[in-house]
C-alpha cells in the first residue's frame, strides 16, 4: 500500500465560509451540566450491592414518582412552576425507561407524589404494596441566581435502602437533561452498562415528493425533544455526524451544486469546507479525538478514503484501489478503520490500520456489506446488509459472529448508541419512498420507531454529552 | 451557427440501428422511443417560435432521448447503446462550442447513500470521458452526482429502477 500525499489546493486555515450557505440561525447552548451535593449524601451512602431481583430486567417494576420540590418556585423551566416541572421530569424518565423496552416504569400520573422530606425517607409500605420493585425519588429545586438544582435516588423497595443518588445543577433551559441524566443513573445502576440517555441524534429531515425531496440538516435530543433544522432546505443536506464535543456537525451539502463535505460549527452558526478543491467529497466521519475528519473524494470518477486535520490543511490518503473506497469508521482508540469497498467486485466490508496498511476484507458471510460503523465500545461492527432487502446486522470486528436485527425492506445506515447497546438507522418504505428513524437493540428484540416532526433518514447519534 | 442537419440524421439513423443490435441492453420499456431521423425537423431550429440554441430544449429537439444514457445494476460501462447516444451528444457540442454541459450521474434506489454518490459520479465521469474520447474538451463538460437522491421513475420495480440509472446531459446556461 503506498501512502499518497493528496497535493489538491490545501484549505490552509478554512477561514473562508461559504458564500451561500443554506443556514439557519446558530443554536444557543444552555451550558454544563455540574455535579452537586444533594440531601443524603453525609448519610453512609448508597448501598453497593446486587439489586434483590432475579428476574430478566424488562420485567423491573419501576415506580417513578412526581420528584418533590422544598417549595413551589417560579423557573424559566415551566409557567406552573418547580412542583409541575417535578412532574415533567418523573414523566421523561418514565418514557426514557418505557420507550427503550426497559424495565417497566409506572408514572407520575398514576403514583402519589411524595412530599420533599419523603425523597431521602421513602414511604416503604405505600410503594412496596404497589408492586414496584425499584423506586426512583427526586426533587427539583430553584436557587436565587435561576438554576435548578435536580437530585436524583435509586431506592430498592424489597431492601428498603437506597441503591444510587446524584445530583446535578442545569440552567432553566437544560431541565431535560436533569431527567436524561437520572435515567441514565437509573439505567446504568441496574444494568451495569454504560449510560446513553443525556445524548443528541443529528439527522436529515425529509419532506415533499420523492422525485422533489427537501433534505434538511436537523438535530434534536435522545428521546426526540428539543428539535431543531439547522439548514433551510435551498441546498440538499445529507450523512451528518456529530463530533465528539458537540461542538460541530459535519455533513454533505449540494449548497455549490455540488456534493461537499462542510464542517458546521453549531455555536457561530459558521461551516466551512474539509478540503477545498474540484472533486466531489463525500461520507464524513470524525476521528475519536475530534481532530481530524475522514472522508471520501472522486477524483475523476474514482473514490477514495482521505484523512484531513479538522482544521484543514494537507489530506492523507489512505486507499488507492480503482474501485470505489467509502464510508470509513474509526476504531474507538483510533487505531483502525472500518470501511466499504467494491474493489472485490460487490460492496464488503474491510479493515485498515490508521495509516492505511493492512487492508483486508472482513465480510464473507452472503450478501453485500456496507455503512459499517465501529461501536463505541470497540466489540462489535453494524453495517447495512445488502442481499434483496437491505438490513441493519452487526459482526465481530473479524467479521465473524453476523447477526441481522431488522427486517424491514430498505434498512440502511447504522448508528451507535453511546454505550454500544442500541442501533439507529432509517427506513425507507417501498414506492412512496417515505423514510422514517428506528432503532433496535443488540437482541434484535426491542425495535421502535422514533418520532420525529417529518420524514427522517440518516441518523448520527452523539456521545454523552461533556 | 447551425448544425448540419444531414450529418446528425445519419449520426441518428445509426444510432437507431444501434440500439436495435443492442438487445443486451436494459432500455426499459417506459422509455420514448430512439428518435426518428426526422425528428430534428430541418425547419425546426429555423422556426422564430422554436427553442433557441442554449436551452435543453434544443438540445432535445437536436438529440432526443439520447441526452441521457442509462446503465445496469451496479455498471458504469458504456455500452454500445450508451456509444450511439454520446456520439449524438458529441455531434451537438460540436456543432455548438460556446455551450458548456454538466453531466448528471444517478443510480437507483436499490444502494446505500454514500455508495451511490460514489457510483453516481462514476457514471457521469464515464459518459464525460467517451465524449472526451470523440474530441469533446473536457473543459466544457462538468459531472455532479446525485446519488439516488433525485429519481425520475418513482415506483419500486425494476423498470423503474432501470430508468433512474443514468447520466444525463444537461446544457448550462
Amino acid at each position: 500500500m503506498k501512502f499518497l500525499v493528496l497535493t489538491v489546493l490545501s484549505a490552509g486555515f478554512l477561514t473562508t465560509a461559504a458564500s451561500a450557505q443554506d443556514l439557519g440561525a446558530p443554536m444557543i447552548e444552555g451550558g454544563q451540566v455540574e455535579d452537586i451535593a444533594i440531601e443524603g449524601d453525609e448519610d453512609a451512602g448508597p448501598l453497593r450491592g446486587t439489586v434483590t431481583d432475579e428476574s430478566s430486567l424488562d420485567d423491573l417494576g419501576i415506580a417513578i414518582p412526581a420528584f418533590a420540590t422544598d417549595r413551589n418556585r417560579e423557573t424559566a423551566a415551566n409557567a406552573d412552576g418547580t412542583a409541575a416541572l417535578g412532574r415533567e421530569v418523573a414523566r421523561v424518565i418514565t418514557a426514557n425507561l418505557r420507550n427503550n423496552g426497559l424495565f417497566e416504569p409506572t408514572g407520575p400520573d398514576s403514583l402519589p407524589t411524595p412530599e420533599f422530606q419523603q425523597i431521602t425517607a421513602p414511604a416503604w409500605g405505600s410503594w412496596g404494596g404497589r408492586g414496584a420493585e425499584m423506586l426512583v425519588h427526586g426533587y427539583v429545586r430553584a436557587r436565587d441566581d435561576g438554576r435548578l438544582v435536580v437530585g436524583c435516588y435509586l431506592y430498592d423497595v424489597a431492601l428498603q435502602d437506597e441503591l444510587v443518588r446524584e445530583g446535578w445543577v442545569v440552567p432553566p433551559a437544560d431541565w431535560r437533561r436533569a431527567a436524561h441524566k437520572c435515567s441514565d443513573l437509573v439505567y446504568s445502576r441496574l444494568t451495569g452498562e454504560d449510560p446513553f440517555f443525556d445524548s443528541r441524534i443529528a439527522y436529515i429531515a425529509e419532506t415533499g415528493p420523492k422525485d422533489a425531496r427537501v433534505k434538511r440538516l436537523a438535530v434534536m435530543d435522545s428521546d426526540g425533544a428539543n428539535h431543531r433544522f439547522l439548514t433551510l432546505g435551498s441546498a440538499t443536506a445529507l450523512t451528518p455526524r456529530y463530533s465528539p464535543d458537540y461542538s460541530k456537525i459535519l455533513y454533505l451539502s449540494y449548497v455549490d451544486g455540488n456534493p461537499r463535505i462542510y464542517v458546521y460549527d453549531i455555536g457561530s452558526g459558521q461551516q466551512t469546507l474539509v478540503s477545498e478543491n474540484a472533486n466531489p467529497t463525500l461520507a464524513p466521519r470524525w476521528s475519536p479525538d475530534g481532530r481530524y475528519v475522514l472522508y471520501s473524494m472522486a477524483v475523476a470518477g474514482n473514490t477514495d478514503i482521505y484523512r484531513v486535520p479538522v482544521t484543514g490543511g494537507r489530506s492523507v490518503r489512505l486507499t488507492d484501489t480503482p474501485g470505489i473506497d467509502i464510508a470509513g469508521s474509526y476504531s474507538p482508540d483510533g487505531g483502525r478503520i472500518v470501511f466499504e469497498s467494491d474493489r472485490s467486485g460487490t460492496q464488503q466490508c474491510y479493515v485498515m490500520d490508521a495509516d492505511g496498511t493492512n487492508q483486508r476484507r472482513i465480510s464473507f458471510f452472503g450478501g453485500r456489506c456496507a455503512t459499517p460503523e465501529w461501536s463505541p465500545r470497540g466489540d462489535q461492527i453494524a453495517f447495512t446488509r445488502i442481499a434483496g432487502d437491505f438490513n441493519v446486522a452487526v459482526m465481530t470486528p473479524s467479521g465473524r459472529n453476523m447477526r441481522v436485527l431488522t427486517g424491514g425492506w430498505q434498512d440502511e445506515a447504522p448508528t451507535w448508541a453511546p454505550n454500544g447497546r442500541i442501533i439507529q438507522f432509517f427506513r425507507t418504505t417501498r414506492n412512496s419512498g417515505d423514510s422514517s428513524l428506528w432503532q433496535v437493540d443488540l437482541t434484535g428484540q426491542n425495535e421502535r420507531r422514533l418520532p420525529t416532526p417529518v420524514d427522517a433518514s440518516d441518523p448520527a447519534w452523539g456521545p454523552i454529552r461533556p | 451557427m447551425t448544425i448540419s442537419r444531414t450529418r446528425l440524421a445519419t449520426t441518428t439513423i445509426l444510432a437507431s440501428a444501434l440500439a436495435l443490435g443492442a438487445c443486451s441492453k436494459e432500455a426499459p420499456a417506459e422509455l420514448p422511443p430512439t428518435p426518428q431521423a426526422a425528428t430534428p425537423a430541418p425547419t425546426a431550429t429555423q422556426q422564430p417560435t422554436g427553442p433557441t440554441v442554449g436551452t435543453q430544449a434544443h438540445f432535445e429537439d437536436a438529440v432526443g432521448s439520447s441526452t441521457v444514457v442509462y446503465f445496469d445494476t451496479d455498471r458504469y460501462n458504456i455500452d454500445s447503446t450508451d456509444a450511439a447516444a454520446l456520439q449524438e451528444q458529441a455531434q451537438y457540442i460540436a456543432a455548438y462550442p460556446q455551450l458548456t454541459f454538466t453531466i448528471e450521474g444517478h443510480t437507483d434506489e436499490r444502494g446505500t447513500r454514500e455508495y451511490n454518490l460514489a457510483l453516481g459520479e462514476r457514471r457521469a465521469n464515464s459518459a464525460k470521458n467517451y465524449l472526451v474520447s470523440l474530441g469533446v474538451s473536457p473543459d466544457r463538460i462538468r459531472t455532479v452526482s446525485y446519488g439516488k437522491e433525485r429519481p425520475v421513475a418513482l415506483a419500486s420495480n425494476p423498470e423503474a429502477w432501470a430508468q433512474n440509472r443514468r447520466a444525463a446531459s444537461i446544457v448550462v446556461n
